[in-house]
């Protein structure tokens, strides 16, 4: 094998798996909140600069260079109607409701004080007041703990008034959801944190003009927000010297589905599909032969067939070069004990459940593409109908105002796209199955 | 100002249009269901979906999309047809095909678009949705299966009528439309949303199954509830009006009505007067008009006449009795039914001079002993919009009141007139454009007219572009009777001093007749009401609806309305009663028909010639008293009851019983 995987010596996520306490005495010991008064030193620019540098790119799914997304902030405080300035704000984005992910939750219950540390010096570099933490509703014990972190923070005068007496005042508020999934897009967070029903806002105005409470706002995810320390203080280079170029840094990768030992693990990014699944997951169920398709970003993006996804590189542009994409990295093998049609048309009636009913095309697509869905799992349709279903996801994608409807279609369009003969087959011995009624003579 | 390309044609827009807009100066239809220029951009129903270069490589949704330099802008490319045709097909597919039983069909949006951008036909074989029906109130009927969400209503409520009463539940396709707990919408203008939307979902409840709008008779009018002049479309079948709906008029009701100028409408097929009476022996009985006239020719006035004019009489009436006691001989007009006698020397200073689409511009306003709400609730809409988009300070004195925005509430002690607290008086000193608005409560108190000219006076209140001293008048005729001359000096106290033999009542029905006692009382109105209960000879008369008729609205803003349908039975208008009766006293009047008469008002009263705003001088009487004493009150008490009209309708009363009355406590048969 000739990829470099990730040594010890440089896991960023050293309690990933809550072997040790997740406590600030614990964090302390791991290396956070160690003389972060240092950076804040540096001035805002200079942390943007290195961030940029570290070639990090958002760890929610979109990929958008963080240092950059940072940099959209305003750097005078703009003034409202009286003429009074108005405060930014960092949201990191903990809703991690995505089929397939989960490491944003080992981060939560397990390393805390990285995620706070970095939402320090994230919000001091983006000129933020402070900072929400928006928790997934169902994450209960995140929740407390991450609620018990931040008081630990508070305690100890590392946020608050003259943060870890780096001079900085910055809050830390942790807000739970209610447990849907809408919530986890940026807008829809930021109605939802106003107290409003969860729905994504029309952009222009981005959050960075006009977000939480009119305010110029970042939302970030945790994972991006919580690698920051550590690039701080091993340096952009570091984190730049892994994966391709492009795709640098490392990264929480999780593997569920038909694998011997389905893992969450941080691993250096473009590590080939099958490296990954051999070193971390102990090979597919049945072997590498009984590999159907992989999902490898979480269920919003089209899945990949075993044959295209063996050497594929597991980063940004690798995936999308396979019609795919990384998303969180969520990956969900699936091997050739799978209904792959039943599979994805249970994707597709997470979506319609989860459609926030807004606008249109998704709220009206995602049911009418989860009935056809059930309907091709047995096969009760006919051939032409798989056109129509094709052409009812082109319908829904790139017409809606947030993501959601995207995601929902993407599914179903790879579906086709690779297991178009399966969805015919089933059609054909469907109707085959049944006895032509004839007329009586 | 942008330049943009819009299917080739280079144009330049305004600096803030959106794409949309641009679109529609070059002359291209954008169809659309959630966009509505009076309301916040959702975005959310995605019809209106347009190519832009540049920008991402597919369709965008115009209305929210500022229009930029040197955007090229597609609305007939192969990517938009698909784009709508696909956003038809969705909204279809869970919409009911019950047209035929659904009263927006011929009016509706969704019919209108699906037959211009849609396909022939659906794809969809799966079972559509079905939703319950919501309860919203006496005025809004809702078959929400048929919702295509587009948030019309939702945003009006909150936005213009300032109620929080409706919104949505649930996600994704199970997302409703509801008022939460289903009680009645808290809102006088609850008739909008109906107007607002583009489906047949929220329909009006009273006008249910009543007819098609290919049927009825489309007439121009001018709405008379209130005093601000709405201006409305009658719509009439045969010799019934169906419904009143708002017209387009950004000077005055923008495109919104009240419910009570919605739905009064049907209190004019009941308590009518359709024959004339004469009271005989105590009992008034059904006579010809011929022993009518008779009978007021019998009483040989001389010049001892008085007239008093109603809330809803139109200027050319008033003019004719004006005419008709001027050929006796005598002045005594009044038109200050309830008994109001503040001075007239100067209109200006009892006119609302801000203009109703002025007040949206003031950014301190203080209302006395008023509840703009009831009183004109247009006027209150542009009110909340002074406080929504320009953060406009207001101030209240008098008797509280839930004006959908915030106010600083002072007290009901008028004497805060001439004390203002520092926070109100320092507030004026920096206004930009300070505004005070009087209500007709306030006039009602000795001294509080005076008061508050000379708080105009201290505050700059009037300026060299800007009059913000206002008077908010109730009645309909009001500010035409005043420019009559239809205020007699002293009020109506005075007049019954004068004991006249003979008097004219046009429609006044808030008018206590008890100081009449000893006088003939001849009643020309419509409704069998208070005025016609104490009347001695009943003429019968036309309503609104049913002549041609000049109104002057509480900023002096002269507007004509047209004749929709003819009075009913023996009924005649107004103007030609007045005709025939000066003949029968020998006091013939100088027209033969309404377009003479018309004339013959534009040469006394050249500013009622021509429609607009009358030019009033700004010259406020001095040495009125200045010491208001007592406490503020609201004259309205039942927004839904205030005129013989609306108490007739069985619509307003049932508005009444449920929004207003609700907690009182209920009757109960005896056992």
């Amino acid at each position: 094998m000739g990829f470099d995987f990730l040594q010890d010596k440089d896991r960023i996520f050293t309690n990933v798996y809550g072997f040790q306490d997740y406590g600030l005495k614990a964090a302390k010991k791991r290396g956070d909140w160690d003389e972060t008064a240092k950076f804040i030193k540096l001035g805002n620019d200079k942390i943007i600069e290195e961030i940029k540098a570290s070639g990090l790119r958002g760890r929610g799914g979109a990929g958008f260079p963080t240092g950059l997304k940072w940099s959209f902030m305003p750097k005078e405080a703009p003034t409202d109607s009286q003429g009074n300035p108005r405060p930014s704000f960092l949201v990191i984005n903990a809703d991690e409701s995505e089929p397939g992910s989960c490491k944003d939750r080992e981060i939560l219950r397990n390393d805390p004080h990285k995620l706070i540390e970095g939402a320090l010096i994230a919000g001091f570099a983006m000129r933020a007041r402070a900072a929400y933490i928006y928790i997934r509703g169902e994450y209960i014990m995140e929740a407390k703990v991450m609620e018990a972190a931040v008081k630990e923070a508070y305690d100890a005068g590392l946020i608050g008034k003259n943060a870890a007496k780096s001079g900085y005042d910055f809050d830390v508020f942790v807000h739970r959801g209610a447990g849907a999934y809408i919530c986890g897009e940026e807008t829809a967070m930021i109605e939802s944190l106003e107290g409003k029903k969860g729905q994504p806002r029309l952009k222009p105005p981005f959050p960075a003009g006009a977000g939480l409470y009119g305010c110029p706002t970042t939302v970030n995810n945790v994972e991006s927000i919580a690698v920051v320390p550590t690039i701080m203080r091993r340096g952009g280079d570091w984190f730049a010297s892994f994966g391709r170029e492009g795709n640098h840094g490392t990264k929480l990768f999780q593997v569920s589905g038909h694998v011997d030992k389905p893992a969450v693990f941080e691993e250096a990014m473009s590590i080939p599909f099958k490296d990954m699944i051999e070193k971390h997951c102990g090979g597919i169920t049945g072997g590498w032969d009984n590999l159907l398709a992989v999902i490898p970003g979480g269920s919003s993006v089209p899945l990949v067939p075993a044959e295209q996804i063996m050497d594929a590189p597991m980063d940004f542009d690798g995936l999308k070069d396979l019609g795919s994409g990384l998303g969180t990295a969520a990956v969900i093998v699936m091997d050739k004990s799978t209904d792959i049609v039943r599979a994805i048309s249970r994707l597709a009636y997470f979506y319609k459940h989860e459609s926030c009913g807004q606008c249109t095309p998704c709220r009206e697509g995602t049911g009418w593409m989860w009935r056809v869905m059930e309907k091709m799992r047995d096969g009760d349709a006919d051939i032409g109908d798989i056109d129509t279903l094709y052409e009812v996801t082109k319908q829904v994608e790139g017409h809606t105002i947030c993501a959601l409807g995207d995601a929902a279609a993407w599914p179903i369009q790879g579906l086709i796209r690779h297991f178009r003969p399966e969805m015919e087959r089933r059609i054909r011995e469907n109707n085959a199955a049944e006895p032509v009624m004839e007329a009586a003579e | 100002m942008p330049k943009v390309t819009v299917d080739g044609v280079e144009l330049e827009v305004p600096q803030g249009a959106t794409v949309l807009q641009a679109a529609e100066l070059a002359g291209k239809e954008i169809p659309r269901f959630c966009y509505h220029e009076r309301l916040s951009i959702a975005g959310n129903c995605r019809m209106c979906l347009v190519e832009v270069k540049p920008g991402p490589p597919k369709p965008q949704a115009s209305c929210a999309l500022p229009a930029a330099e040197g955007q090229e802008i597609r609305t007939d490319s192969e990517m938009v047809k698909k784009a709508r045709e696909g956003v038809m097909e969705f909204l279809l597919i869970n919409h009911p095909l019950d047209c035929p039983i659904c009263d927006q069909g011929g009016e509706c949006d969704l019919q209108d678009q699906s037959i211009a951008y849609g396909k022939g036909g659906s794809r969809y074989e799966e079972n559509k949705r079905a939703v319950t029906e919501k309860y919203m109130g006496p005025i809004v009927k809702t078959v929400m299966t048929r919702c295509i969400h587009c948030t019309r209503c939702v945003r009006f409520a909150e936005e213009i009528a300032g109620v929080e009463d409706i919104g949505a539940i649930g996600r994704g396709e199970n997302m409703q439309i509801t008022s939460y707990l289903e009680g009645a919408v808290q809102s006088e203008l609850s008739g909008n949303v109906v107007d607002l939307c583009p489906v047949g979902a929220l329909t009006s409840k009273p006008y249910a199954f009543e007819a098609r709008p290919w049927e009825l008779t489309k007439t121009l009018g001018i709405d008379v509830m209130d005093g601000v002049g709405t201006n409305i479309r009658i719509d009439s079948r045969g010799r019934e009006v169906l419904r009143a709906l708002p017209r387009v008029n950004d000077d005055v009701n923008e495109e919104w009505a009240t419910d009570k100028t919605r739905h009064a409408v049907d209190g004019l097929m009941k308590r009518r007067l359709d024959k004339p009476y004469v009271r005989r022996n105590g009992k008034l009985e059904a006579a010809s008009w011929n022993e009518a006239f008779q009978a007021i020719a019998d009483v040989k006035a001389g010049s001892s006449v008085a007239a008093i004019a109603g809330d809803l009489v139109d200027c050319e009436t008033m003019y004719a009795t004006k005419r008709l006691l001027k050929s006796m001989r005598s002045d005594l007009l009044e038109g200050r039914q309830t008994g109001l006698s503040y001075d007239t020397s100067n209109l200006a200073a009892v006119n609302f001079n801000s203009t109703i689409a002025g007040i949206e511009e003031a950014d301190v306003i203080v209302l006395v002993s008023t509840n703009p709400r009831w009183e004109a609730s247009l006027v209150n809409t542009r009110i909340r919009k002074a406080v929504r988009s320009r953060g406009a300070k207001v101030y209240g004195v008098g008797p509280e009141a839930d004006l959908t925005y915030p106010v600083e509430w002072l007290g009901d002690d008028m004497s805060l007139l001439g004390k203002m607290p520092k926070a109100v008086t320092d507030a004026l000193k920096g206004a930009e454009k300070p505004a005070l608005i009087l209500g007709g409560g306030a006039l009602s108190v000795e001294g509080a007219h005076g008061a508050a000219l000379q708080l105009a006076n201290d505050y700059k209140l009037v300026r060299r572009d800007w009059n913000g001293f206002n008077v908010l008048h109730i009645g309909a005729s009001r500010t035409g009777g005043l420019i009559l001359g239809y205020a007699y000096d002293g009020g109506i106290k005075a007049l019954a001093a004068k004991k006249p033999k003979l008097l004219f009542s046009l429609g006044a029905d808030e008018t206590d007749y008890a100081q009449f006692e000893k006088s003939f009382k001849v009643y020309i109105g419509h409704h069998g009401d208070a005025g016609a209960h104490a009347a001695d000879v009943i003429m019968p008369g036309a309503a609104y609806t049913e002549k041609n008729g000049t109104y002057v609205n509480l900023e002096g803003r002269v507007q004509h309305s047209a004749k929709a349908i003819f009075a009913p039975g023996d009924a005649r208008e107004d103007w030609s009663i007045l005709r025939a009766l000066s003949d029968v006293i020998g006091r013939t009047l100088p027209f033969d028909n309404f377009e003479e008469l018309r004339t013959r008002m534009a040469k006394d009263h050249p500013e009622l010639a021509e429609e607009g705003l009358v030019a009033l001088e700004w010259k406020p009487p001095t040495g009125l008293p200045k010491k208001p004493k007592g406490q503020g009150v609201h004259p309205i008490k039942d927004f839904y009851l205030t005129n013989s009209i609306a108490r007739a309708s069985a619509t307003m009363q049932r508005c009444s019983a449920e929004l207003l009355h609700a907690d009182d406590e209920v009757l109960e048969a005896a056992e």
